[in-house]
């Protein structure tokens, strides 16, 4: 999708926030409400409603303003809070009540608390084994997709339409767009390609500086 | 201090925490939410502060341990090139994420790393991202204008110096492996890693021997 989250290239903003933290002083979390919503958001996760993807989808669909204005840990929030009613977990009525709705089942949480903190640091790997050989070699030259479709994509705007080379090629791995509507993993190989900053940026860029972006095959056509 | 020319709408994360010992709107929402949750059944008490203990402590940096392995052993950091992931098992991490990535900064080449389109960062390896690298200006600038954007962090590349950006926008996470300075002949691994920086390993600063 077409949306605010996609940055890259973005011009007009001011400073790089550096000042909150000179190499590591800076505390994992600013307030105790930050790894709380990150635990809920965890925690939510073991229902198996959404997956990474949709997760990740449920904050590029922020309203814009509140995308640009919101801190990282008020978009977790926020994206948490349409992924759970979008899947039924709480209802908005619920939400303004902050209580459950007289009546409402009591569930049993999907995982214990013994069995919790060995699962929680695992992320979940995208490489999955693939009969289809790659379409492309290292070295071939490719241009990307214009545009892919308004759900959750992983192929960033600015390097949309552009031609690059592959570099590397990285086997086949689970593909966002599907995965993000539980419409299937949809395994695809996965490449690195590296874009010229004038092909990317024009002339006022240096000569010699590159943009490497890992992009999966269907993103991508010979050039 | 770099600069102040910040407001409060474009880093709201300045004013959502507490303040003056009043919970902020945000703490309030959050154990609302979980409270909620709570008396729905989906999850428990117990689970949330397990979970936000481990959020606290699960992610070391061991970043500096695997890079100054690199500047002392030619055959590891061949390895560490060819097959992160690999490599940094060999001495016991376990990155769980699929592939790292390693890139090196030689005389002729700089590079540097950014996820544009969220926030994706080696976490295994360098524990939780600074606020800037999740911040909308550096995921917007990075990528177009890199050379001014290192001098915001000290770093000045000649022009002749190829720099190379990094948008990792899929599961592969990527480490630099910066320059060994000058000054370092001789120390121990246990040395190397005080000057090998988390901010290094990102690419928007150099490793630098203290006076």
């Amino acid at each position: 999708m077409d949306g605010v989250h996609d940055l890259g290239g973005v011009e007009g903003f001011g400073p790089i926030p550096i000042e909150d933290d000179r190499e590591g002083d800076e505390p994992v979390f600013h307030a105790d409400w930050e790894p709380r919503v990150m635990a809920i958001r965890s925690l939510m996760g073991f229902w198996r409603k959404w997956n990474i993807d949709g997760g990740r989808h449920s904050i590029e669909c922020l309203p814009p303003a509140d995308y640009l204005g919101f801190s990282y840990y008020e978009k977790w929030l926020a994206g948490l809070v349409n992924l759970m009613v979008s899947t039924g977990l709480v209802t908005t009525e619920e939400i303004s009540a902050g209580q459950p709705r007289p009546g409402a089942d009591v569930a049993t949480p999907p995982v214990d608390t013994a069995e919790l903190v060995q699962f929680l640091p695992r992320g979940r790997p995208s490489s999955r084994a693939t009969s289809s050989p790659p379409a492309f070699s290292i070295g071939d030259t490719v241009r990307t997709a214009r545009h892919m479709h308004s759900g959750h994509t992983r192929l960033p705007r600015y390097v949309r339409g552009h031609i690059g080379e592959i570099i590397s090629g990285h086997g086949a791995h689970v593909f966002p767009d599907t995965n993000a509507k539980l419409a299937g993993e949809d395994p695809q190989h996965l490449y690195t390609v590296r874009f010229t900053a004038r092909e990317l940026w024009g002339e006022m860029a240096s000569g010699h500086d590159t943009v490497t972006v890992d992009l999966w095959e269907s993103y991508i056509a010979p050039a | 201090m770099v600069n102040n020319h910040v407001d409060d709408h474009q880093h709201p994360h300045q004013t959502a925490g507490q303040r003056d010992g009043v919970p902020s709107e945000y703490e309030i929402m959050s154990r609302a939410m979980q409270e909620l949750l709570i008396d729905q059944g989906v999850m428990t008490a117990d689970e949330v502060r397990a979970t936000m203990e481990a959020f606290e402590s699960d992610y070391p940096n061991r970043g500096a341990k695997v890079i100054a392995r690199a500047w002392t052993d030619p055959a590891f950091k061949k390895f560490l090139l060819r097959d992160g992931k690999a490599a940094v098992a060999s001495m016991g991490i376990d990155l769980e994420t699929d592939q790292l990535v390693a890139v090196e900064n030689t005389p002729e080449i700089h590079n540097v790393i950014v996820c544009t389109l969220c926030s994706c960062y080696p976490r295994h390896l360098l524990g939780q991202p600074p606020t800037w690298y999740k911040s909308d200006n550096y995921r917007k600038r990075v990528v177009v204008e890199p050379r001014p954007v290192l001098a915001e962090f000290g770093t000045q590349l000649s022009d002749d110096v190829t720099l190379r950006v990094h948008d990792s926008n899929a599961d592969m996470r990527y480490v630099v492996i910066p320059m060994r300075p000058e000054g370092t002949q001789g120390w121990s691994e246990a040395q190397l890693e005080e000057i090998i920086t988390r901010d290094a390993m990102v690419g928007v600063t150099l490793p630098t021997v203290l006076e």
